[in-house]
């Protein structure tokens, strides 16, 4: 239906642009006045007017419509004396009608269903019909507009050009959308979980085990329930686990990343650049999933083996395995920015620290480092942003149990695969349990922004200081 | 310390700090290619398939058809029987242990197979012919030399009697291989003998192509306007701030954002290729922003001034002239978004694509798989096939990848123009 709409207007505009085309110019011969513009803006404006206004209220209707109908057909189904006892069930009574509808239920129909579900339908003709009526009032609407402007001999050309200029502006808000959506969609549900759940029993609790949570109407639970569930979302134990695997991953990453971005800034001839720095920076393309299937097939075991061998007990699923791969992933993210950040430490620094007698790498220690340091702080927090965010590769091959432990060859666990863990799968909504992902969602976005923006003004700070 | 031991000293501290330099670059290098070995040794093997000579009698008795069949009768015959009369004569088995290990050498759609042969050719019907009908995921492993034979029997899954039956076959010539189709055309399967990536790299072409329709149109504007039109005022700092810290926020919170906006809000149909190229949308836009705002920066002043010199508008100046000379920057950008966007998994699995989903998608709004995805459910399986199958589907995914990143260097270094 939307798509023979969207066909409809397209088309109408389209012709909608040659009818503007030479309207105008026979008008501009038969009064003998010249245009504002040249004949063809005119047919841009009308099909800009035409095409914009309806198209956005078709998209705005498509999006509320399923909700609205949901609701009042939930309405309906209860005045028809369907009886549900929280959004879940509402929510399968609604389905049922919905299938009914289309012809695909299997099952019995009683009289509540059948009546609703011919409300149903009745509701879907109305909103159907009222949509296409409406869209058919906008659209002769705005062609009388344009075309009245037209006839006027307005400015074409400037005001197709106002249009345009407002539809990049748009464009470019649909970032801050996509923020405002994350805010929102996380927000949300973390109040309902904080609502049940207090803040400081989940910021500081020390153990995790939501699926204790199972309860689903947080309303209904006794005193009992309700201490249980205080100590089932204790966020200590995730954030330990992520930040001793991101360390591990550190330890590798900034080494590594580090030296091969001196290197290449420094050492490298311009043959062994060309070839290794794509080389390395293949690392960061490979998909983190790839990087998770290694670490839990082949590093995992490869590790457990050894242990064996050296008589230790390491998990397959050790902390150790994780963070050696996730170290490995982070190297390019390292070097590349280290590397950038060196090249821009101006080449006067290096010479006065040649001319009283420094060799290269006294002068890259003592002189080209410090002056890059606020730089590479910088790219060394992007990238422990990055291995806190990181998902694949800890769902992978790092473990599912919350355990507080800095042993290396322990099994840990990570706000990411906890999120993962949650969702996959059919989940309830509106119990704590799934309502804790998102709550784990927003600590996670806070901490990679707060992360990002200290990261990005010290490297814009320290780029600054020398352009 | 003299002054020779001294310097000789700050020498060698210079050599061992190159070495340092030098032996990251190696190891890093190394990684590569290990990794790179790691899954084309595992995977290389899952392009071909096992299969047994049977020869097969086409009873029409146990068909229980007439003569000369029409398509539909052949089509709704039942040839159970066929097949199993057919598979007992490969080896001679005594009593009701000995024949199921004996089927159960074989794949549980031979009798898929069979009839797909008698449908090519209904003629078939009275007579006998030779058939490879695919062996089951055991003795694929068995004969590519991954299975170890070496263990005691009760701790491996194939049997010594079923040794032994696959021993007198490889000596009489009767185990073949051949090239996999299944694996290319194939849904998901619970038999890795059987299981295919057919259906996850429809979904992935799908979600792709949503990607690109929608991020690219709307982050070309989106960056003209920034880069272009924009007035240097809060509003605008604000946005910048925003898409630089959207590029940095973690995938999976974008998986969170479909979950509650896309699904549950909007009610889009669960695991399907629409909600994913949605999704990757949101999360490449910003992706695509950075580079495209950077190759339009690069374009110099001057090309904007001449065209405003001949009495261009502002805006015919940036779409006749700034934005033509930007584009293979602006497409080398949004190719290389793409490719980010095709190995993103963690998003995926929140939005639902972990379903089990057998049958190949044929519209965007069907559940559907997609190939990180199926990487990760494959190696989450417990059966041996399944570790070469993952390999092979991310030695698909790799080789998209490069080619995806080579058009991407290739464009920028063909019709990128240098200004200096």
């Amino acid at each position: 239906m939307n798509f023979v709409l969207i066909f409809l207007i397209l088309i109408f505009s389209l012709s909608l642009f040659f009818y503007g085309r030479s309207k105008t110019k026979s008008i501009s011969i038969e009064q003998n006045i010249k245009l504002n513009a040249l004949p063809k803006f005119y047919g841009y404006y009308l099909v800009l007017w035409c095409s914009i206004p309806a198209l956005v209220f078709l998209l705005i209707w498509s999006l509320f419509e399923p909700t609205i109908i949901k609701s009042i057909i939930i309405e309906v189904a209860a005045n028809q004396g369907a009886i549900f006892n929280d959004k879940n069930e509402a929510n399968l009574i609604y389905e049922k009608i919905k299938a009914i509808h289309l012809g695909t239920y299997i099952g019995d129909i009683d009289s509540i269903l059948r009546e609703s579900a011919l409300s149903y339908a009745k509701f879907i003709n109305l909103f159907t019909n009222s949509k296409i009526v409406l869209i058919f009032g906008i659209v002769i609407a705005s062609v009388i507009y344009s075309l009245n402007k037209i006839k006027n001999n307005n400015k074409a050309r400037d005001d197709v050009e106002v249009i345009l200029k407002g539809l990049l502006f748009v464009s470019s808000l649909i970032a801050i959308l996509t923020t405002l959506g994350i805010i929102f969609s996380l927000l949300f549900e973390s109040i309902k979980f904080f609502s049940v759940i207090n803040i400081f029993d989940y910021l500081f609790g020390t153990n995790w085990s939501p699926q204790k949570a199972f309860v689903n109407d947080a309303s209904l639970i006794t005193e009992a329930e309700y201490a249980e569930l205080k100590d089932a979302f204790g966020f200590i134990p995730l954030i330990a686990g992520t930040s001793f695997i991101a360390f591990i991953a550190m330890l590798v990453a900034v080494p590594v990343g580090l030296f091969s971005g001196i290197y290449m800034a420094e050492y490298a001839s311009s043959k062994v650049r060309r070839v290794s720095k794509p080389i390395i920076e293949i690392l960061a393309g490979i998909p983190t999933v790839v990087y998770g299937f290694f670490a839990a097939l082949t590093v995992g075991p490869f590790f457990r083996q050894v242990g064996e061998n050296l008589g230790l007990t390491v998990s397959s699923e050790s902390a150790l395995a994780a963070g050696l791969i996730m170290g490995i992933m982070i190297i390019p993210y390292i070097s590349s920015l280290s590397d950038d950040v060196i090249n821009s430490v101006p080449q006067s620094l290096r010479d006065g620290s040649y001319a009283i007698g420094a060799t290269k790498s006294e002068t890259i220690k003592k002189v080209v480092i410090p002056a890059a340091l606020p730089g590479i702080i910088g790219s060394v927090l992007l990238a422990v942003s990055r291995a806190i965010g990181e998902t694949m590769i800890v769902v992978m091959a790092a473990g599912l149990a919350a355990n507080l432990t800095i042993n290396p060859l322990d099994s840990t666990t990570t706000i990411t695969t906890q999120i993962v863990m949650i969702l996959v799968g059919d989940q309830e909504f509106d119990s704590p349990k799934t309502q804790s992902a998102f709550a784990l969602g927003l600590t996670l976005f806070i901490a990679t922004l707060i992360l990002n923006y200290i990261a990005q003004r010290a490297v814009k700070k320290y780029r600054e200081k020398y352009d | 310390m003299t002054k020779e031991q001294r310097l000789k000293k700050r020498h060698s501290a210079e050599k061992r700090f190159r070495f340092y330099g030098l032996a990251s670059i190696f190891i890093a290098l190394l990684f590569v290619v290990i990794l790179v070995h790691n899954i084309f040794s595992k995977g290389s093997s899952a392009f071909m398939k096992t299969a047994i000579n049977v020869d097969v009698f086409f009873d029409q008795e146990l068909l229980g058809i007439p003569n000369n069949p029409s398509k539909e009768q052949i089509s709704d015959a039942d040839l159970y029987d066929v097949a199993i009369e057919s598979i007992l004569k490969v080896y001679p088995a005594s009593g009701l242990d000995q024949e199921n290990a004996l089927i159960d050498l074989f794949t549980i759609d031979a009798e898929i197979e069979i009839k797909k042969a008698l449908i090519k050719n209904p003629n078939l019907i009275g007579k006998t012919i030779t058939l490879e009908i695919t062996a089951s995921d055991d003795i694929d492993q068995l004969h590519k030399g991954n299975y170890p034979r070496e263990l005691p029997e009760d701790r491996r899954r194939i049997s010594d009697y079923q040794l032994q039956i696959y021993d007198t076959l490889v000596e009489d010539n009767k185990i073949v291989k051949n090239f996999n189709t299944y694996y290319f055309q194939n849904g998901d399967s619970r038999d890795p003998e059987l299981a295919g990536i057919g259906g996850a790299l429809v979904g992935s072409f799908y979600s792709i192509i949503i990607c690109l329709l929608l991020a690219f149109p709307v982050a070309v504007l989106a960056s003209i306007y920034l880069e272009e039109f924009a007035p240097k005022n809060k509003i605008t700092d604000f946005i910048e701030i925003n898409i630089n810290n959207l590029a940095a926020v973690p995938s999976i919170v974008y998986g969170l954002l479909a979950l509650q906006i896309l699904l549950a809000t909007i009610q889009l149909p669960r695991s399907t290729a629409l909600v994913a190229g949605i999704t990757l949308a949101l999360m490449t836009l910003p992706r695509i922003i950075i580079p495209c705002r950077a190759s339009l920066k690069a374009v110099p002043p001057s090309i904007r001034e001449g065209a405003l010199a001949v009495g261009a508008s502002k805006f015919q100046s940036v779409f006749h002239h700034v934005v033509p000379l930007a584009l293979p920057g602006t497409l080398s950008g949004t190719i290389i978004g793409l490719a980010q966007a095709l190995g993103e998994t963690a998003p995926l699995i929140l939005i639902g694509m972990v379903a089990f989903v057998v049958d190949i998608p044929s519209t965007p709004i069907d559940p559907s798989s997609s190939l990180p995805v199926q990487v990760y459910l494959w190696s989450e399986s417990a059966e041996r096939g399944f570790v070469e199958k993952t390999s092979a589907t991310i030695m698909m995914l790799l080789s998209f990848l490069i080619v995806m990143n080579f058009l991407a260097v290739y464009l920028r270094q063909k019709f990128e123009k240098r200004w200096n």
